[in-house]
């Protein structure tokens, strides 16, 4: 029913997180509709994002330049680093304005079901950087899941060598807004494990 | 077709955004896998978490579908040990391993006592010896048990110190010395029944781990899962750490 370039449209549209068949048609749709307004500029945007994005050598993040924007920033505070699974971590933690300091994105965890070993994930560019100097502290902000503790355990033994960097992890426990008998076992029993006089 | 049991979460595989494909090893299916609608969602990616013991219910439309599970909490193991490294690297191992060495869909329900024993005393004193039990009870149930009570030379039962690389059967001092640059050590502890130290638990793994790699892993032309050697290495580092 429609021409191939439709068809090959929608089925690379489909391949987009939170888009199936149906949602892609639509989307198809919507750019064919809208051609000037929405699909050469997209169509444009993306051709500049493929050519022009990289991933940053320092620390794995996306940009335009290498080293990216936040590892250029002179104003961040380069004696620390938060190491993140993703490149979305890194993204989220930059929408909360919570942290002023770089970035190490590892691109993964250790897994075991899925054959994903430390060789695969940027840890040796990671104590590369803490042997580099001056950096005072290392907080790792790994997911609370098994792998991602499991990741964080081991980047630990990695970065134990450096006597002089202290090694710290996000919080487990109460999420903000957060209901106790909402919540489940294993949060209530981190929550109770972390918590600090008040 | 549908069933209903206690499991222990073995694995979990991302599928899609928000499913996931889950391993289970209970009593009664043994080690089963099943496909979670949302199973990676905010809301329930802290139960699918390899462990955890779920209460699931398990639904196809015929027995050899790989069908969907819906499950609850039972015990929340995963969370207990994130902030124990050596523990969390003995359940990695201990969930790796089974879930690489068992067939599928094949009841073992002494394994799954045994994992169920290894969770309970996961970061309490001497587990690791349970976890070199639960890989010795491994064998057995894949028919690759090891005789460790008596000499296989002279039928001894005392002072037991190799075991026989090509029997799996334990040899006495006197019987083994003259070849005991070609026998494994036998931990005491195994010997014994005691909790044991460090040092015998890394024998204890050094003498699993030759027979799991040579009978299971080996002849499906697959190595020993990184978890465990990962869990050998938190092991060796614990061991310079602490005496255990």
């Amino acid at each position: 029913m429609n021409g191939p370039e439709i068809v090959r449209m929608i089925q690379l549209l489909a391949k987009l997180p939170g888009l199936g068949p149906r949602s892609a048609r639509r989307a198809a749709l919507h750019l064919l509709k809208k051609r000037e307004a929405v699909l050469r500029p997209l169509a444009q945007a993306l051709e500049q994002a493929a050519d022009a994005i990289r991933t940053c050598t320092v620390c794995g993040n996306f940009d335009s330049v290498d080293p990216c924007t936040v590892c250029r920033d002179e104003r961040r505070d380069s004696t620390t680093i938060c190491v993140v699974e993703d490149v979305a971590d890194l993204w989220a933690m930059e929408r909360g304005h919570v942290f002023s300091g770089r970035y190490h994105v590892l691109g993964g965890t250790l897994s075991a079901l899925d054959g994903v070993g430390p060789e695969d994930l940027n840890i040796d560019s990671l104590v590369a950087r803490v042997r580099g100097g001056g950096v005072r502290e290392v907080i790792l902000a790994t997911n609370a899941t098994v792998d991602g503790q499991t990741t964080a355990h081991y980047v630990a033994d990695r970065l134990a060598a450096f006597a002089d960097v202290k090694l710290s992890r996000l919080a487990h426990g109460l999420p903000v807004g957060g209901e106790i008998d909402h919540l489940d076992d294993g949060t209530l029993s981190a929550a109770f494990k972390a918590r600090r006089a008040v | 077709m549908e069933w209903t049991e206690e499991g222990v979460l073995l694995g979990s595989r991302s599928h899609g955004e928000a499913a996931v494909i889950v391993t289970l090893l209970t009593a009664g299916h043994g080690r089963h896998a099943g496909f979670v609608h949302g199973g990676a969602s905010s809301g329930q990616r802290s139960l699918w978490q390899p462990g955890n013991r779920l209460r699931v219910a398990w639904r196809g439309r015929v027995a050899e579908q790989l069908g969907t599970f819906r499950g609850e909490l039972v015990t929340a193991h995963a969370a207990r040990v994130l902030d124990d490294p050596l523990a969390l690297a003995g359940l990695a191992a201990a969930c790796a391993t089974l879930d690489a060495a068992l067939p599928e869909r094949e009841p073992h329900p002494a394994l799954f006592e045994g994992m169920t024993a290894l969770l309970g005393a996961l970061g309490h004193e001497g587990w690791p010896s349970v976890y070199v039990h639960l890989e010795l009870g491994l064998l057995q149930e894949l028919g690759f048990g090891l005789d460790l009570q008596q000499c296989a030379a002279t039928g001894v039962r005392d002072e037991l110190l190799y075991v026989s690389p090509r029997t799996g059967r334990a040899v006495s001092r006197a019987a083994g010395e003259p070849y005991r640059d070609k026998l494994l050590a036998l931990p005491p502890f195994l010997a014994a029944r005691q909790v044991g130290t460090v040092q015998e638990w890394l024998q204890g793994l050094e003498l699993t781990g030759y027979f799991l790699e040579r009978h299971v892993f080996w002849p499906h032309n697959k190595p020993l899962p990184p978890a465990r050697q990962r869990f050998i290495e938190a092991l060796q580092r614990f061991s310079t750490t602490d005496s255990g």
